[in-house]
């Protein structure tokens, strides 16, 4: 029967679309990293590697603040060496953040940065950064960990002041979970 | 509309070659009528409702004076969004979808619908979820508790043990409302009666076709952002996740992908019926069928373009902001010519007030004074203040309450001699439309105030100088709530007696509908009518 037919064809087809639209929530999240990438909502950083040396902009400053913050639950000291940097855009500037475990176990952080105003993000390039990798200390150990970062010259004349904050979060957790597995898998421990 | 003539009367002459229900509890559990599953929908949709309802009434107990009287503030938190989930999921859309299958297929001159398996099916699993959703209210650690919109990371990280029951019981009425979407779609494309076109279709049958297509575009995302959860809960990615690399803030922006349609999926039903019931009492057309029709389909395109207007508050760029404001304001427009056309309608009309009419002027009404303070929400700058306030609880209970919950009464009155056969008690309808009406407005109507002022929305205690506010509010809330009492006797009375209601119910209704005899047969329509 036509209308049979019809009905079938119809079903397929909005089924099909029920199908697209649940795989495109999960294409929401790559497509919003794009989005943040472009336009630096959320102050995410993605500046990273080595950059082009320009010439340092020495006619204007900006403040670069400088922010380090346990995530809920995280033990260690965590706090930057200079809070507070002036600048010139263009200018490559080495700082470092202190972090010291205070408990007995060995553990891994992670720490997450974040710019603010996000507007600034895109223009702060992170050269050479401790947030690239997980860090592991040993029970009562300090370690200092640099960060190489450089201002861009385009950034806005209106912009003097950015912060730059990490937020450290424990993953000791997930860590040892994937070296528990790489080590049942055969392969060597992290 | 006038062009509506039958040629064919279909009704007691055909009623002979058909079986009528079956008997016993299995005429229910098997049924694929339209009419006993759009029955059980209504059913299941009511007794939710007063589920939910009982749960407002803790809330607004315990928010009666200031401090901890009644509730844990664990529990407290569990209420509100249980009450959240339960009216959206639970009491609202599926008495939509029952108002859908009782009227579609009459309205178009159909037999039934085009999927009726599927459509028990769609009913079926619905119970089951809502049995799971409320299971979870007796497990340790309590039902969810961080709120209908289950953010993460409190819905993931930081959510009771009983979160992972809350992800099944989405996903499955995800499927129902998905299925239920496409049986709708699939009835009103293929199943009209010959002369039935698109234009000719009534406005409830065309804000039900764009209302499925929007279900069918947004369950699944939320069906995606609860397995994300469900992902990030139990097999280690990192989603929502920051140390992982994930980001808290893309759940919202993914759930409010979802979440602002869903909003209209609640609403543009609602305009339909009150789209029927104003030209009937107006004894007047419709005015502009023709701009109702594309001001739903506006409305119902640009509700994919403003969801971060939940979310101005999280940081993003200045342009973002900008964008998401002037087109949340842009709304307005089809809105209005919405508003615009019911209020033409009955202008200079011969109008008479019945109980259906009266539920159709003050969600004209009522449902307008929500859109203004939507407009107000959704001023950037201003949001800043409101954000997370009584003022958005005012906003959206003004829309939802005597907006999409009026409409829906104001649709059971409209129908129910059509169905039952039984003519209604006017009197006790007044009495539950006037209760209902002062009820409404003195508990929510004070929550702008006490929201401008300051108040946070989901707390069990607030500071003293909001005291007297929701003394009133939860007063009102008591009114209302207990008023609805009536509603659950007038749809039982007219179930069991009442004078005889004739094909034509109303005097100005006019439609496919009224043509067949009051009550409905079990079949009708089982040889298309013509419609010229």
């Amino acid at each position: 029967m036509d209308r049979i037919d019809a009905n079938r064809r119809l079903v397929k087809r909005l089924l099909l679309g029920a199908v697209l639209m649940f795989g495109f929530g999960f294409a929401l999240v790559p497509l919003y990293d794009v989005f943040c990438e472009v336009t630096g909502l959320n102050g995410k950083i993605t500046n990273t590697g080595p950059v082009a040396v320009t010439q340092a902009d020495t006619s204007r400053e900006v403040q670069v603040r400088m922010l380090g913050i346990n995530n809920e639950g995280m033990p260690w000291r965590f706090v930057p060496r200079e809070s507070l940097i002036v600048v010139n855009p263009g200018e490559m500037r080495q700082t470092a953040f202190m972090a010291m475990n205070p408990t007995a176990q060995q553990m891994v952080a992670q720490a997450i940065p974040s710019v603010s105003p996000g507007e600034a993000a895109q223009y702060l390039h992170k050269v050479n950064c401790f947030c690239f990798n997980a860090q592991t200390l040993a029970g009562g150990e300090q370690v200092e960990m640099p960060l190489l970062f450089t201002i861009d010259a385009d950034l806005p004349a209106h912009i003097r002041q950015i912060t730059l904050s990490y937020t450290l979060f424990d993953i000791s957790p997930a860590a040892t979970a994937t070296t528990d597995a790489g080590a049942q898998q055969g392969g060597s421990p992290i | 509309m006038s062009t509506l003539e039958t040629t064919t009367v279909t009704g007691e002459q055909h009623e002979s070659h058909h079986h009528g229900p079956a008997a016993g509890i299995g005429r229910w559990l098997f049924t694929t009528n339209h009419k006993d599953i759009g029955s059980l929908y209504l059913w299941f949709s009511l007794l939710m409702f007063l589920t939910g309802g009982v749960m407002a009434l803790l809330i607004r107990a315990e928010l009666f004076q200031p401090g901890l009287q009644l509730v844990e503030p664990g529990f407290f938190n569990q209420m509100t969004t249980m009450h959240g989930l339960i009216m959206v999921f639970g009491a609202v859309m599926p008495a939509f979808v029952g108002l859908a299958n009782w009227m579609i297929p009459m309205m178009i001159g159909a037999p039934d619908m085009a999927l009726p398996r599927m459509n028990n099916w769609s009913f079926w699993i619905l119970p089951f979820a809502f049995a799971i959703l409320i299971s979870t209210l007796f497990m340790d650690g309590g039902a969810p508790n961080f709120g209908w919109t289950f953010y993460a990371p409190l819905s993931t990280t930081y959510a009771p043990p009983s979160v992972t029951y809350f992800i099944f019981a989405i996903h499955i009425m995800g499927i129902s409302s998905i299925m239920g979407a496409i049986n709708i779609i699939a009835t009103i494309l293929n199943m009209r009666a010959p002369g039935m076109t698109m234009m000719k279709l009534p406005l409830f049958v065309w804000s039900w076709l764009i209302t499925a297509f929007l279900l069918i575009a947004v369950m699944p995302v939320l069906a995606g952002v609860v397995t994300m959860m469900l992902m990030d809960i139990h097999f280690g990615t990192s989603f929502f996740n920051a140390a992982g690399g994930g980001d808290p803030v893309l759940f919202q922006h993914v759930f409010w992908f979802f979440g602002h349609p869903e909003v209209y999926i609640m609403i543009l039903p609602a305009f339909g019926i009150i789209s029927q019931i104003i030209p009937t009492f107006s004894r007047k057309r419709l005015f502009g069928y023709a701009s109702m029709v594309y001001a739903t389909a506006s409305i119902a395109i640009l509700s994919f373009l403003v969801w971060a207007h939940h979310m101005f508050t999280v940081g993003m760029p200045l342009v973002g902001e900008l964008f998401f404001m002037f087109a949340t304001m842009l709304i307005a427009v089809p809105t209005g010519v919405k508003v615009f056309n019911w209020v033409t309608t009955m202008f200079r009309g011969s109008l008479t007030f019945e109980t259906p009419m009266l539920f159709a002027i003050a969600f004209v009404v009522l449902f307008t004074i929500g859109g203004f303070s939507g407009l107000m929400l959704a001023i950037a700058p201003v949001d800043f203040q409101y954000h997370d306030t009584y003022f958005v609880v005012a906003h959206f209970h003004y829309v939802l309450v005597p907006g999409a919950i009026f409409a829906i009464m104001a649709g059971t009155y409209y129908w129910l001699p059509k169905w039952t056969g039984h003519q209604l008690n006017e009197c006790m309808g007044r009495w539950h439309f006037w209760l209902s009406f002062i009820g409404v407005n003195i508990t929510f109507f004070p929550m702008h105030f006490i929201g401008l002022a300051g108040m946070p929305r989901r707390i069990p205690d607030y500071a003293l100088q909001f005291a007297d506010f929701n003394m009133v509010a939860s007063i009102g809330a008591f009114i209302f709530g207990f008023s609805q009492l009536l509603f659950v006797w007038n749809v039982i009375h007219n179930v069991r007696s009442g004078e005889a209601a004739p094909a034509r119910v109303w005097e100005g209704a006019e439609g496919l509908e009224w043509e067949v005899a009051s009550p409905a047969p079990y079949h009708t329509f089982t040889t298309p009518p013509r419609v010229e």
